[in-house]
């Protein structure tokens, strides 16, 4: 087998171990989230005989151990588990699915995640290869400063400049991206390029900054001053030689900004009213719906792990040392 | 400087090729600053050079003397935070200087190419070598690509690699230091330059390597009769590869002359005592008294690659016992089994007849005190945060439990010893030159008052004038204290200097071991002959002579 194809194998090894570990550690915490679903929908009233006939119910009154299992098992087939909320006491079950809940939410933030990327990644690159070929420049220290200022404002702020500046005084893009699942492509753009934008300008400077620094690192190395002495222009210098040995760090550094956009954009989605994962798990936990939020939690795991899984194959196919072994 | 040339360029043997009107480079009144310390230091401080076509000037010095600057400053390039400050290079009628640097890259790696002294570091890890060879040649159009990937080939072949059509296609860490170093001089070569400033290129080598490197690149700097500037510390290797030598010391010519002439004659003491380092010899005393004994030693790295192969060696009492050998062949991994510090598969070591536990955490305190060691480089044996009261200071505590006064008396007294005075005691190890570093490392030793030392190639770091002046020290210690030292190095001026005992290995292997002088004179098995036979001589026809013995393929 090639080398890197099993290194491959052992790093997915690897993430679904994690993952595993991941899940006990979320059933964990949700075991010790304080206050009870039954408790919360039964309100102060309730006597101690329906609540506990309501856990009984909901499974709740089973030992922990034996739920996590039966979670964990379900989940191996592919089942998320029924939502608490829609049911009550009165015996009336209106609860949904799991996976019905979170799947659109989840198609939101996925959609909203990768339009912000198609915009941020690029542009993350160019303005930090081109910092790098220019740097200590005008355009180097315009580049830095203007990156770093957006992302020292906190993301609700810089929602809300963006909604007063293209919102209000130039009505170029709706202020609210309540999107819904009928709406055409290029509507759903439309509406979301409020968020994607704000989201562009918190993680650019990040991606920015590293890409600069992984290639000015590589500057100082023989070679690239071997390449400089054979003639070679500053920009294939940058693009041709220092590029291709810095793919590990920033792939590493995108991913990581990737992995914000799908777990750490509740904020934003608030203030677009987007429907996304965030708010779900936001507003799961407290309701204390634990099914949910053991679910989104699971989903957040799994996007880590992948997404840095993807970033460490960048870094090995990269690495000729790897990809053609001795 | 034209007039003393003349002087010389009339000495009949390795004729210096015929001065044309126009030189190809010429340097006038040059000076470079380096920026360090919040100002502008002056590196080269008004050098002259002159270069004909098709000659080969040898630059030599110390490092920190500006050789490298000057190299490549007559390609008319300057290092970040380095700035041309005056004077002029001129190649072929153009001024380097005041040319653009736009179009100084035209003739950067066209006219104009460059060896350095790492290969494995000077070649991009991300391409292929082919295409680093013929890159520049193609970019400026010199040559269509499929020519240049076939003349590159040719270069390979005449500078006889392995499988030259193939060996293109690898990744530059797919193929060995000396192989690397003669792809970059056929990438040097592949425009056919006028020009070529070799930088320290056979410095990283072993001396086996270096010499199959040396001749390829004297071969192929004749046969296409380019001329070059070869930078080297190494007098043996500028003897062979030069026409001419020009000597600097702190940014400045000391004198220049042509090779026999600067050989035979050196007229500058500077100049001369870089020639005495290596006449420098010990008498070999023979002993019987073993302190330290190795005995069939096998050891291994994890379970898979076994590096040493059934290894004995004898240290007696206050001797210098020397383990030469190319890099790989298990020099340092013996003094690592005999620390302690990697037990060996079998075999064991004794100290005063007493077996020593193979590991190191089951050895006494006093067995650890009289074995010490000194590292190649002294900079990253010391802590850079501790002071050199510290260092020296620490091993004291450690063993002979001194503190306070006692300590400091102590710390200035062994200080005298390497003829550092107290005025070192509160400095830090930044502040130190590499031999006055290397000299604290060996306080550092004595201070445990050890009957042995291992010094794992101690002076390869230092430059010739600062490695005598080790070199000097550890004798003196050990006729003054009796110590006896386990010396690794593969250089064997420094062996002839020092030993009293010669063991060379090969592969993981003891070849041969004894008295210097029977191991240094013939007959000699294959692999000792073959190391004797490659260390450079100071005299310039050694190449030459070694060239035709060896055969036209001596790889």
């Amino acid at each position: 087998m090639h080398p890197v194809l099993r290194t491959v194998l052992q790093r997915l090894a690897l993430g679904v171990l994690t993952l595993f570990i991941v899940s006990i550690i979320i059933f964990a915490s949700v075991q010790m989230l304080p206050g009870d679903f039954a408790e919360a929908v039964l309100g102060q009233a309730a006597t101690t005989e329906t609540v506990a006939a309501f856990r009984r119910e909901l499974g709740l009154d089973q030992p922990p151990v034996i739920r996590y299992f039966d979670w964990i098992g379900a989940l191996a087939q592919g089942d998320l588990g029924t939502s608490f909320s829609g049911r009550a006491a009165s015996g009336v079950d209106r609860s949904r699915e799991v996976a019905e809940l979170v799947g659109p939410r989840l198609m939101n933030t996925l959609f909203l995640a990768s339009m912000t990327a198609i915009i941020a990644v690029p542009l993350a690159l160019f303005l930090g290869i081109t910092a790098a070929l220019k740097r200590n420049s005008f355009y180097d220290k315009a580049v830095s400063t203007s990156t770093l200022t957006t992302i020292s404002f906190p993301e609700f702020f810089v929602a809300y400049i963006l909604i007063l500046l293209l919102g209000t005084l130039w009505p170029v893009f709706p202020s609210l991206a309540d999107v819904s699942r009928e709406m055409p492509f290029w509507d759903r753009v439309y509406t979301t390029a409020l968020p994607a934008l704000t989201l562009t300008l918190v993680i650019v400077a990040h991606m920015m900054r590293m890409t600069r620094a992984a290639i000015i690192n590589l500057l100082a190395s023989p070679y690239i001053e071997m390449a400089r002495l054979k003639g070679e222009p500053p920009a294939r210098v940058i693009l041709r030689h220092a590029l291709p040995n810095a793919w590990a760090p920033i792939a590493a550094v995108i991913a990581f900004n990737l992995a914000y956009l799908v777990v750490g954009v509740v904020v934003v989605e608030v203030v677009f009213v987007y429907p996304g994962i965030g708010q779900l798990m936001v507003d799961a936990v407290s309701s204390r719906d634990i099914p949910v939020v053991q679910a989104c939690a699971l989903i957040f795991a799994a996007t880590y792990i992948l997404l840095n899984l993807i970033a460490d194959i960048i870094g090995i196919v990269t690495n000729p040392r790897l990809l053609h072994p001795k | 400087m034209n007039t003393e040339l003349s002087e010389v360029t009339g000495s009949e043997a390795n004729p210096a090729p015929k001065p044309q009107d126009t030189p190809l480079l010429e340097i006038r009144g040059l000076k470079i600053e380096g920026f360090a310390d919040e100002k502008w230091n002056p590196i080269i401080k008004g050098v002259d050079l002159t270069l004909h076509k098709g000659e080969v000037l040898g630059l030599i010095g110390e490092s920190g003397a500006g050789k490298s600057t000057l190299g490549l400053a007559a390609m008319g390039f300057a290092r970040a935070g380095v700035r041309f400050a005056g004077g002029s290079v001129t190649f072929d009628g153009m001024d380097l200087l005041k040319m653009p640097e736009r179009k100084r890259r035209k003739l950067w790696g066209t006219r104009m190419t460059y060896v350095a002294q790492s290969a494995a570091a000077s070649f991009n890890p991300a391409h292929r070598l082919i295409e680093q060879t013929v890159a520049a040649a193609v970019r400026e159009g010199l040559k269509s690509e499929s020519e240049a990937i076939a003349d590159a080939k040719d270069l390979y072949a005449q500078l006889q690699l392995p499988d030259p059509e193939h060996i293109g296609s690898r990744y530059p860490h797919q193929v060995s230091g000396g192989q690397l170093q003669r792809v970059m001089t056929a990438m040097a070569m592949s425009p056919r330059p006028d020009l070529i400033v070799f930088d320290e290129p056979t410095t990283a080598l072993d001396v086996t390597t270096q010499v199959e490197v040396l001749m390829s690149m004297r071969k192929i700097v004749e046969e296409f009769d380019t001329a070059a500037i070869y930078i080297t510390h190494d007098l043996a290797v500028v003897a062979q590869m030069a026409d001419r030598i020009k000597v600097l010391r702190y940014g400045e010519e000391v004198e220049e002359a042509e090779t026999r002439e600067m050989l035979a004659h050196p007229k500058q003491d500077y100049t001369k005592s870089l020639w005495s380092v290596r006449s420098l010899r010990k008498e070999a005393d023979p002993s019987e008294d073993v302190v330290l004994r190795a005995e069939g030693i096998d050891a291994a790295y994890g379970n898979k690659v076994q590096v040493l192969h059934d290894v004995s060696i004898d240290l007696p009492r206050g001797r210098t016992v020397a383990i030469v050998g190319e890099s790989g062949s298990g020099k340092s991994t013996m003094a690592k089994v005999i620390t302690g510090l990697l037990p060996p598969v079998r075999g064991e070591i004794s100290f005063e007849g007493e077996t020593l536990p193979p590991k190191l955490k089951d050895r006494s305190k006093e067995q650890l005190r009289r074995i010490q060691m000194i590292y190649q480089m002294a900079d990253t044996a010391m802590n850079p945060r501790q002071t050199v009261g510290e260092i020296i200071g620490r091993p004291l505590t450690f063993y002979h439990g001194l503190k306070g006064k006692a300590l400091e008396k102590r710390v200035v007294e062994l200080l005298e010893q390497i003829e550092l005075d107290e005025g070192f005691y509160d400095r830090l190890p930044g502040e130190l030159s590499g031999g006055q570093k290397q000299r604290i490392c060996i306080a550092r030793a004595l201070a445990a008052d050890p009957d042995v030392i291992l010094c794992d190639e101690v002076t390869s770091a230092l430059d010739q004038i600062v490695q005598e002046g080790i070199l000097k020290l550890l004798m003196r210690l050990q006729k003054e204290k009796g110590i006896a030292y386990l010396f690794i190095t593969h250089d064997i001026a420094t062996v002839e200097a020092i030993a009293d005992e010669i063991v060379v290995m090969y592969q993981g292997r003891v070849v041969e071991q004894g008295l210097k002088d029977r191991i240094l004179s013939p007959p000699h098995p294959d692999y000792t002959e073959l190391l004797l036979s490659s260390v450079p001589e100071m005299d310039p026809d050694w190449l030459t002579h070694l060239m035709e013995e060896r055969g036209p393929h001596p790889s």
